[in-house]
């Protein structure tokens, strides 16, 4: 049974027209699924209803495999709010663990260890009492994996998780999320980085005015797939002839 | 100067007064650093104008009590601006400014129109600044301050987590399964409520500096929600304490005193944040 299955999908702003039709795709334990598009195509929609937070206009997602729909980690995108928050790495990743206390006011011995084997994790043991904003880029993605990873074991559900870090960083994020991925964690990435996706998804979603699901070989073969490949090889040839 | 304090001391309505300011600065300051972060300084402004102008239908309407129609119009205006923004028409800074000077205009239109007593200007203005009602509270009025001040902190410091987590990230707190909205539910009521009983204190003008100054003040020092919520309840606490001293020995306006005791507090802070990295 997969993890997640969705079926005849179709998307659309609450109170505004449809935007995607008829999505089909599967997600099982262990897949690293990308799911690409052009701006507006309907990725963050497609997210917020894979995440409950916004009904689907038509279709069903069914949950299985001992995962509910609340247990899905999620990494948002940074928000205004959160650049200047006054708030320690602890309690930020703590807070991940809020899903678990319903009405109970304050988090247990369990929740805490978590917290710390979390940090642990995404090695952010020695900023534990570093306040969020003083972190740099990468250190705060980090800090968020951290908190989803208490929200959720076993899935993430990654928006953008390189969205405005430098090279380098962005290359240490995406080799994080891999060892993620290998240490058992599925792994559902929205990104319009098609290159990282080819390289590091198993499966990709790509939606817009094409819809492709299949595994990374198949898109690769797809129309969508070759006109990538054509679009890097002009790229790499223009950049050929300006070196 | 000790005696002259001392001598004060003697009276109830300034041990009254010390009471209500001291938990009123508290709730306010608690409160405050949520406000503050999730961009809605101004909703105590807003509110209090909501307030004043509900203040003015009482008076006209020559209720006794007028708490009947100041406190459900206020947690109605509350609930409407801190609803989960993005989905209002109108933006929520823009939203706040509309309702707050129309409630302005609009009380002292009644004011005017229906005057209460003969002296409307003197009416408006301790409405607006602060009156000396502080110093006149009934017995009753100090237990119903302490009850609900005593109310707020508890409910705060049961649900402080969740808030926590609702003010960082209220996508991620809905998507694993907190209700956001019912949390924003309870601290529009609360703001409302600490708003309506801060009016008697410092007046619908000056109640936003209660709200954001220790809020701010604590922010520059500390970086730790925990840290920053604790710094500004104590500061608060003591700038309201200081501020009613001050003006009982320099005779100057209660609430216009505090205020500036906490501008003076921030001051300090800043000062003491530059010289720390604001990470103590």
């Amino acid at each position: 049974m997969s993890i997640l299955q969705a079926s005849h999908l179709a998307l659309g702003y609450p109170d505004g027209g449809i935007i995607v039709e008829d999505l089909n795709f599967t997600v099982n334990a262990g897949d690293y699924l990308c799911i690409v598009g052009e701006n507006g195509s309907g990725k963050s929609t497609l997210m917020k209803t894979l995440l409950s937070l916004q009904a689907p206009k038509a279709g069903t997602i069914v949950f299985g495999d001992g995962v509910s729909r609340r247990e899905i980690g999620y990494l948002p995108q940074q928000t205004m709010v959160q650049r200047d928050f006054p708030a320690s790495v602890k309690e930020i990743v703590l807070s991940g663990c809020q899903g678990r206390c319903g009405l109970r006011p304050f988090y247990n011995r369990a929740e805490k260890a978590l917290a710390a084997e979390n940090m642990e994790r995404m090695g952010l043991t020695d900023l534990a009492d570093k306040c969020y904003r003083e972190l740099s880029g990468g250190q705060q993605q980090r800090v968020l994996l951290a908190r989803a990873l208490c929200a959720a074991r076993k899935v993430l559900l990654l928006d953008e998780p390189v969205a405005g870090l430098d090279p380098h960083v962005t290359a240490e994020m995406y080799a994080l999320i891999e060892r993620l991925n290998k240490e058992g964690v599925t792994i559902i990435q929205i990104s319009h980085d098609i290159a990282a996706a080819v390289r590091y998804a198993s499966h990709i979603l790509h939606i817009g005015s094409e819809v492709f699901f299949g595994t990374r070989e198949e898109y690769l073969k797809s129309d969508a797939g070759q006109l990538f490949i054509a679009f890097q090889k002009a790229q790499a040839a223009e950049s050929g002839v300006l070196a | 100067m000790i005696e002259k304090l001392v001598f004060y001391l003697q009276y109830p309505f300034v041990r009254y007064a010390m009471i209500v300011g001291v938990l009123i600065a508290l709730c306010a300051s608690l409160l405050g650093v949520t406000l503050v972060l999730r961009r809605f300084s101004f909703i105590g402004d807003g509110l209090s104008h909501v307030a004043f102008g509900a203040m003015a239908i009482a008076a006209v309407l020559r209720l006794t009590n007028n708490m009947l129609v100041v406190l459900p119009v206020t947690v109605l205006s509350a609930v409407l601006l801190l609803r989960t923004g993005g989905k209002a028409k109108v933006q929520g800074d823009a939203a706040i400014a509309m309702i707050s000077v129309g409630a302005l205009a609009f009380g002292y239109l009644l004011m005017n129109v229906f005057p209460t007593s003969g002296n409307v200007s003197g009416d408006v203005c301790s409405t607006l600044f602060g009156s000396t009602s502080i110093l006149t509270l009934k017995k009753s009025d100090v237990w119903l301050c302490a009850g609900l001040g005593l109310l707020v902190v508890a409910l705060f410091v049961l649900f402080y987590n969740k808030i926590f987590a609702v003010t960082f990230d209220e996508t991620f707190a809905q998507a694993a399964g907190t209700p956001a909205d019912k949390y924003h539910l309870l601290i529009a009521v609360i703001v409302a409520v600490i708003i309506v009983l801060a009016m008697n204190l410092v007046g619908s003008l000056l109640i936003s500096a209660l709200v954001i100054f220790p809020a701010l003040s604590a922010m520059r020092l500390f970086g730790s929600f925990k840290k920053v919520t604790i710094c500004a309840a104590v500061l608060s606490v003591v700038c309201a304490f200081v501020g009613i001293v001050v003006s009982i020995l320099a005779e100057t306006p209660v609430g216009a005193t505090i205020v500036a005791v906490d501008a003076l507090a921030f001051g300090l802070c800043c000062l003491a944040g530059r010289l720390t990295g604001g990470n103590a």
